[in-house]
């Protein structure tokens, strides 16, 4: 066998300079021959680790030697057994922290791209403009509504439709994905390839209503009259603000807002698009995760000549993936560290002009094992900003909890379900993803949307709850 | 899709809407609101509903053309569809005996407070209405008014129809007069309810008022609603539409609904070159 190469296979991508200026795509993706390259550093092992890495677990070995034997549809057929949003996974899973973390390669070099494979495949499909459906099993009558078509959604109802069941899809916003369309920027996932993955998921049987709020237009009560079975979906959509003097002046976003107006209204695009945003010049985003990398990162697009990334930690404790905090980094994203907004001054017509900082330095470990922050007396100085995003989290969407009064709720008002099978407290009711979990990933939500299908078919079959 | 069934011009600049909508006008309770996109460019435009007719499946809104959204929107006749309707929204208006209730309103905030003042009279209170407009021809739904209303006051801004003057100024002679008022409901302009809330507010007389911040996904996702209320921050999509009005800081309102200005000028100033020749009757 011939020695392999320490590194990945490179991905050629957009430089900085060019792609600050506009909203596509970073990463250009694999070429068949770099496929191929990258496929045969995999080693085959027989008891794979990265297997047992995959939150859905997918035959990894398995699709790469398809790879590597240059059998691509094979590949995507084995991919989607397992995932029914392997374009999806391929670009916004944290692969670092799952499949290639557990590489054999990884310790004592690159691991294998299993990212960068699974995106190949799935985008060698789309290109080839064949898509194969699956054979469904025989249907078995029963009816299953899903509300929220994020990401633990998608996967429920593509399973659940796969096995036999009527699947209806319930989207409170007019598109569907969730926080695939609402939240992560084109540059990171265009769009069209979450519309692919939609349609793919609608040719397996689900019928998709958007616009429907459950829990107001029909409470899950309402639903249960005509539906065997639910399954609850709709995330972490709350923000948080630090509810901080001066924070309702104009110009001070939530990076939900901040992230629905760019991507999901396309504000980018107005006036040609009817939603407007702000195209501030000097931005300050706070948090350190995913979802502040992605406001920043898109404050820069919007023609920023500054854009900051406030964090009262250091790098080492960011939440956000090191491949996000790469890019941010290339695009010249100011990093304030250990720095702790604590108050905004407006102008007279209440636009925000400046926010006070305190400086922070690290104590020791919290709760969640990072060092926690300590603010340091005295060290307050001002930041010149007209646009601030705040992307410091959020929590479950109480419009369902509010509304379905013998579903047990959690005290952060998540639904809580059984980990192992996703079972609420109310019969013939499944919820998973960040509703249960708080805010996570898109992976981890479809994990759950996997472990709820499978004990919502056993319950369809039985009846037992 | 979501198809209109009827349109009609209540006044200048101000339309009635029917919609065929039947799961939202089942569901339908006074205070709430829809939101609705018009097209694939569109923006969502949150809208308070004017009536639901639960039998017939059809929902009622009424608004004025004031940007360019609705004003495209003004332009759609009966049989046309846009593409969304959302609802029904936010929290329904607390309906119960208070004995006499005040129910003002000024310009589109009457069709707005019309389901309220219609639930609270037949909730068993006596409905006292105050009605303004800046002239006769903008006033409307005077007839519906008066249907629940025990008594109704108008003010036209010019004195061309009723009283001349403020709505705030017959509020202010029914306090004057020592009438006994349990309650008072405004929905109108946000420097009206400001108004109301401070006239009301020595008097110590439980004032309710409609808030209409600008609203993005107004299911609680964004934020953008966000308003003071007592020095706390509430989302108005999810926590409103309805506010005490003797705790909101309606200055904060007001600058919040100047954020966008700019753009929607622009916004106008390009519809209104592609089709100056329709929309406005050469005004």
């Amino acid at each position: 066998m011939a020695k392999i190469n320490p590194k990945k296979t490179p991905m050629i991508e957009q430089t900085a300079q060019e792609r600050v200026k506009n909203f596509k795509e970073v990463p250009f993706g694999y070429s068949e021959e770099q496929a191929v390259e990258e496929a045969k550093r995999c080693l085959q092992c027989k008891k794979p680790f990265c297997v047992a890495g995959c939150p859905v677990e997918i035959d990894i070995p398995g699709f790469i030697k398809a790879i590597a034997e240059k059998d691509f549809k094979n590949a995507i057929k084995i991919l989607k057994k397992k995932n029914v949003l392997p374009a999806i996974c391929g670009r916004v899973c944290p692969q670092e922290d799952q499949c290639e973390k557990e590489c054999v390669l990884s310790k004592k070099m690159e691991p294998v791209g299993i990212g960068r494979l699974e995106r190949f495949a799935a985008d060698w499909e789309a290109a080839s403009g064949e898509t194969d459906i699956p054979e469904k099993h025989v249907l078995t009558g029963k009816r299953v509504a899903v509300v929220g078509a994020g990401p633990a959604g998608l996967v429920f109802a593509g399973d659940m439709a796969q096995l036999g069941h009527e699947v209806t899809l319930f989207e409170a916003l007019h598109k569907a994905g969730g926080v695939l369309v609402y939240g992560i920027p084109e540059f990171r996932l265009p769009k069209a390839i979450v519309q692919r993955e939609i349609e793919y998921i609608e040719k397996l049987g689900v019928k998709l209503i958007t616009s429907f709020v459950v829990g107001n237009t029909q409470t899950i009560d309402e639903l249960l009259k005509e539906y065997d079975a639910i399954f609850i979906g709709t995330g972490a959509g709350l923000p948080w603000f630090m509810n901080l003097p001066g924070e309702n002046l104009n110009g001070i976003y939530s990076a939900n807002e901040y992230l629905v107006r760019s991507n999901l209204m396309k504000a980018y695009l107005f006036p040609e698009y009817d939603t407007p945003i702000v195209k501030g010049k000097q931005v300050a985003t706070i948090g350190g995760g995913n979802v502040a990398m992605d406001s920043a990162r898109t404050a820069l697009r919007l023609g920023a000549d500054k854009s900051m990334i406030i964090y009262r930690r250091s790098k080492t404790e960011m939440p956000a993936r090191i491949e996000e905090i790469h890019h941010a980094e290339e695009e010249r994203i100011q990093f304030e560290f250990l720095t702790l907004p604590v108050k905004y001054y407006g102008d007279e017509n209440g636009w925000v002009k400046e926010m006070e900082c305190l400086r922070m330095e690290l104590g020791e470990p919290d709760a969640s094992g990072r060092r926690r922050p300590i603010t340091i007396p005295n060290s307050e100085f001002r930041i010149p900003v007209d646009t601030v995003v705040v992307a410091i989290g959020q929590s479950p969407n109480p419009l369902i909890p509010q509304t379905t009064p013998d579903l047990q709720v959690g005290k952060h008002g998540n639904i809580i379900a059984d980990e192992k099978t996703g079972r609420t407290s109310k019969k013939g009711v499944f919820a998973g993803g960040d509703i249960v979990t708080g805010a996570a990933t898109v992976i981890l939500a479809m994990g759950a949307g996997r472990i709820a299908a499978k004990s919502c078919h056993e319950y369809l079959k039985t009846g037992i709850w | 899709m979501v198809k209109i069934s009827k349109t009609q011009e209540l006044a200048q600049n101000i339309k009635l809407f029917e919609f065929d909508s039947p799961l939202i006008a089942r569901k339908a309770q006074p205070g709430q609101f829809v939101v609705l996109r018009i097209n694939e460019p569109g923006e969502r435009i949150p809208l308070t509903i004017a009536d639901a007719k639960k039998e017939e499946g059809v929902l009622v809104i009424v608004f004025q053309e004031v940007g360019k959204s609705t004003r495209l929107l003004g332009t759609l006749k009966a049989g046309d569809t846009i593409m969304d309707l959302i609802g029904p929204l936010g929290k329904a208006s607390e309906i119960e005996k208070f004995g006499t209730v005040v129910c003002v309103a000024g310009g589109v905030g009457t069709p707005e407070i019309f389901p309220v003042a219609r639930a609270l009279k037949q909730a068993g209170n006596r409905i006292i209405s105050i009605v303004g407009a800046r002239n006769k021809e903008l006033l409307i739904m005077q007839e519906e008014m008066q249907s629940v209303s025990d008594e109704l006051y108008i003010t036209t801004d010019d004195g061309s129809y009723g009283r001349k003057g403020l709505v705030i100024d017959e509020l202010k002679r029914l306090i004057n007069e020592n009438v006994k008022i349990d309650k008072v409901f405004a929905v109108g302009p946000v420097i009206m309810m400001k108004a109301v809330s401070e006239t009301t507010r020595p008097f110590n007389i439980a004032t309710v008022v409609s808030l209409n911040p600008i609203m993005l996904d107004a299911t609680g996702m964004c934020g953008v609603c966000r308003v003071e209320i007592d020095g706390e921050t509430k989302f108005a999509c999810v926590d409103g539409p309805e506010f005490d009005g003797h705790k909101v800081n309606f200055d904060s309102l007001m600058a919040r609904l100047k954020t966008y200005i700019r753009e929607e000028k622009e916004s106008m100033q390009l519809f209104s070159k592609h089709t100056h020749s329709c929309t406005c009757g050469g005004k």
